[in-house]
């Protein structure tokens, strides 16, 4: 008798079933097939369009600065807007005479001084230390070059700040540093503008012989008859335009033909007093003066209109139906028995989490794209001249990007949390808890104080951020806060946050899932 | 002699359906672990929002109430899972063909289940509250809410009403999602439609524009409602009373329960 060897009687397993996306292909095939779950997917991708009507809507009456919410029509308060379509404020007062052509202006500024904003006796500021003499730290006084007095025209300047030093600014959001130091009547500080056409260029001096080039502004279209002069601005904190700046200048020197300085109240929003006084002595002429010009953002923007994110608020609604939707991927297989038929057919377990977090992580990435760009193509719509800050293809595109990956990793963070504790109520709640509560309680817990929003730097929601739309800027002091569109962290840095949730909840799944019985 | 005469006709009295009920409730250990989570989270942030709460003026603004009861808005999320898993659970394990056989009176059973659950959220809300508010009675005085800001005292009547509001919407909040739980059937869907319902509102009335339509959805949420109760300052500036604002939320609990029990009444389990 002869012994035969048998191979024993096995489906072969090709390489193709070997493959990970074959697993994908099966997890996808379980997630299309359960009906739920796709009208689930759909619906996120309705509402999330569907709620930018609802945030959008304005009813009769300007929101933005009234609060309490009365129904009577309140006519909406205009913000002047600057060359490149930005808000702006533009309230100083302006020492000018009409130039032509091209030339130059040089100045002397011997002090910048300030009076201090009236605290109530007893009370603690809670703001930025102010600058020395009572000044914002970026109170500022010094030569501006601007198409005309009307507030938003195009200009540029160069001024001393009470803490930032000698500054070139223009068009209200450039800005590049010169000497560094504050300016007194022994260090002095020489500024010089120079206009050749639609450029003009920033010198200053520490001591009228010595120049150095700051920076270079173009200014495209300006008029060939131009306002040329000295100005003062207070600055302002939180919105607050508290503080009034008094700078005085000597050697003033114009290549141009003198004909005297005319003072003039440029315009602002309501909010801001603008008392300005221009006073000319022998030898020496001083400017006063609260008001700022700087972009409008933050608790500055007086007007009436939204940040484009406004309009994927309903980002909220889509994370509640998918995180449900990416808990129960998981949790729904232990309460049916079918991860024992899933860990069978795919005994490597760290490979069957990967193919299911892929699949639920694409569902809602996409789900999340498609729906961002339709809410930002309607909001754009509907927002249409009602927009607060203009926005760029660039960050709309990452607003949609974002808003994406945003919905993606939190359907991942969901599914991972589904894993650990396998039940879908727990896995739920916690995941809806850390990315709703620290929203909602940023407003409550700011209230009244500065800086807060702690809880929006280190929860799974400061992946919110990615849709900021509006700037902040350096040399404007506020707050930046929530309710002003603002999130304490940037854009892609908040993704960040919520992908090292999302990471170590998958680390902790993959571990509990290879040691734990299923 | 017949032998149907000896055996007593079922009478299904819902003090049988409350001990039977309170006998599934207790031998679980899952539900007390829930409700410990309940007040450990919601002294745990009070503490952490008294400790960061700063009043700077006597027009600081600030509700002492509202920051000692912060931990309401976390709270309520496990309130909320211990709502939906009492019912839920019944589902998810298949243990409602068992109890709707040994108690075929739906309506007798759902409402024992209500009753059962009140009682330990009741008991859970209320210590978790006590611990809140003397967390806030024992750190906001050194935080700036002195006498001098306004703040006389902690602990008037005002006080004990807003305490009081907050225990009571809580455990509303467990039967609006036991209602809702009943309603769908199903813990991880329920459990989305009751947070979506709290959260949602307050982040709609933060994001719209129009003054009118967020006032509204201040007055309609059951969240923010359930806030216009726990408030102690400005009261009259609210959009609602704060009995109305209970009010609100009392309204969206007896819907939850009434859809529950037509739900669990009309279809087959």
């Amino acid at each position: 008798m002869r012994t035969q060897t048998v191979t024993p009687d096995r489906s072969p397993l090709t390489p193709e079933r070997e493959s990970f996306w074959y697993l994908v292909h099966a997890e996808w095939t379980k997630f299309r097939t359960v009906r739920g779950w796709v009208v689930a997917v759909l619906v996120t991708i309705v509402a999330i369009p569907a709620f930018a009507f609802v945030s959008t809507s304005r009813g009769n009456s300007c929101a933005a600065s009234s609060g309490a919410g009365s129904a009577s029509a309140v006519a909406c308060p205009a913000q002047p807007t600057g060359p490149g379509g930005e808000p702006v404020v533009d309230a100083f007062e302006f020492a000018h005479q009409p130039v032509t052509g091209n030339g130059t202006i040089t100045v002397q500024v011997t002090s910048l001084t300030g009076r201090a904003p009236v605290v109530p006796a007893g009370d603690v500021s809670d703001g930025p230390p102010a600058g020395p003499g009572g000044l914002d730290p970026w109170s500022k006084a010094g030569i501006i070059i601007k198409e005309n007095t009307l507030p938003g025209s195009a200009y540029a300047a160069m001024m001393v700040t009470s803490s930032n030093g000698v500054r070139m600014q223009w068009d209200y959001v450039g800005d590049t540093p010169g000497l560094t130091g504050s300016v007194s009547a022994s260090a002095p500080r020489w500024l010089r503008l120079v206009r050749d056409g639609g450029t003009i260029t920033g010198y200053d001096s520490a001591d009228g012989t010595h120049w150095t080039l700051v920076g270079t502004a173009t200014l495209p279209g300006l008029a060939t008859t131009v306002q040329a002069g000295l100005f003062a601005a207070g600055s302002s904190d939180d919105g607050q335009f508290n503080t009034m700046a008094t700078g005085v200048f000597r050697h003033i020197g114009l290549s141009w033909p003198a004909t005297g300085w005319t003072g003039t109240n440029i315009g602002g929003p309501n909010a801001v007093p603008v008392l300005g006084t221009l006073r000319q002595n022998a030898g020496t002429t001083s400017v006063a003066s609260f008001g700022d010009i700087s972009p409008a953002a933050g608790a500055v923007y007086g007007g009436g209109g939204q940040p484009l994110q406004d309009v994927l608020a309903g980002t909220f609604f889509g994370l509640i139906l998918l995180i449900v939707v990416a808990a129960m991927f998981i949790t729904a297989e232990y309460r049916r028995g079918l991860i024992h038929v899933s860990l069978t057919a795919a005994p490597r377990r760290g490979r069957l989490l990967a193919a299911k977090a892929v699949v639920i992580g694409a569902v809602g990435f996409v789900a999340g794209l498609v729906a961002a760009t339709l809410a930002l193509a309607v909001g754009m719509h509907l927002l249409h001249g009602n927009l607060q800050w203009p926005v760029s293809l660039l960050t709309e595109a990452r607003m949609v990007a974002g808003t994406a990956a945003l919905l993606a990793v939190a359907a991942v963070l969901a599914f991972a949390i589904g894993t650990i504790v396998r039940s879908s109520a727990p896995a739920v709640a916690i995941v809806i808890v850390v990315i709703f509560v620290p929203y909602l309680l940023v407003r409550p817990l700011s209230a009244g104080g500065r800086g807060g929003g702690w809880d929006l730097q280190i929860t799974p929601a400061a992946a919110l951020s990615v849709q900021q739309s509006v700037p902040r800027f350096h040399q404007l002091i506020d707050s930046y806060s929530l309710q002003n569109g603002y999130y304490p962290l940037a854009p892609w840095a908040g993704l960040a946050v919520e992908c090292a949730w999302a990471a170590v909840a998958l680390a902790l799944a993959f571990f509990l899932l290879r040691r734990r019985d299923a | 002699m017949s032998l149907t005469a000896r055996v007593a006709p079922p009478r299904y009295l819902p003090g049988q359906a409350l001990h039977a009920e309170w006998t599934k409730f207790r031998t679980v250990a899952g539900p007390a672990w829930l409700l410990a989570e309940v007040v450990a989270l919601t002294v745990a942030v009070a503490v952490a929002a008294a400790s960061a709460a700063r009043c700077r003026s006597a027009t600081c603004g600030i509700d002492p109430a509202t920051v000692s009861f912060t931990g309401i808005y976390p709270g309520q999320a496990v309130v909320a899972v211990a709502g939906v898993l009492a019912i839920g659970n019944e589902y998810s394990t298949g243990m409602i063909k068992l109890s709707l056989t040994a108690m075929p009176r739906r309506l007798t059973w759902f409402f024992a289940k209500a009753t059962v659950l009140t009682a330990p959220v009741l008991t859970a809300a209320a210590l978790a509250v006590a611990g809140a508010a003397l967390a806030g009675r024992l750190i906001l005085p050194g935080k700036g809410f002195t006498p001098a800001h306004g703040y006389a005292s902690l602990t008037s009547a005002t006080d004990v009403r807003a305490a009081a509001g907050a225990v009571l919407y809580l455990t509303l909040i467990a039967l609006l999602s036991l209602g809702l739980a009943a309603a769908v059937r199903d813990s991880a869907a329920a459990i989305g439609l009751v947070l979506g319902v709290l959260y949602l509102f307050p982040i709609a009335a933060a994001v719209v524009s129009n003054p009118a339509l967020a006032r509204h959805l201040d007055q309609i949420g059951p969240l923010p409602a359930g806030q216009d109760a726990q408030a102690t300052i400005g009261v009259h500036s609210l959009p609602l009373t704060p009995w109305q604002g209970l009010g609100v939320v009392a309204l969206w609990t007896a819907a939850a329960l009434l859809l529950g029990a037509l739900a669990l009444k009309f279809r087959d389990a």
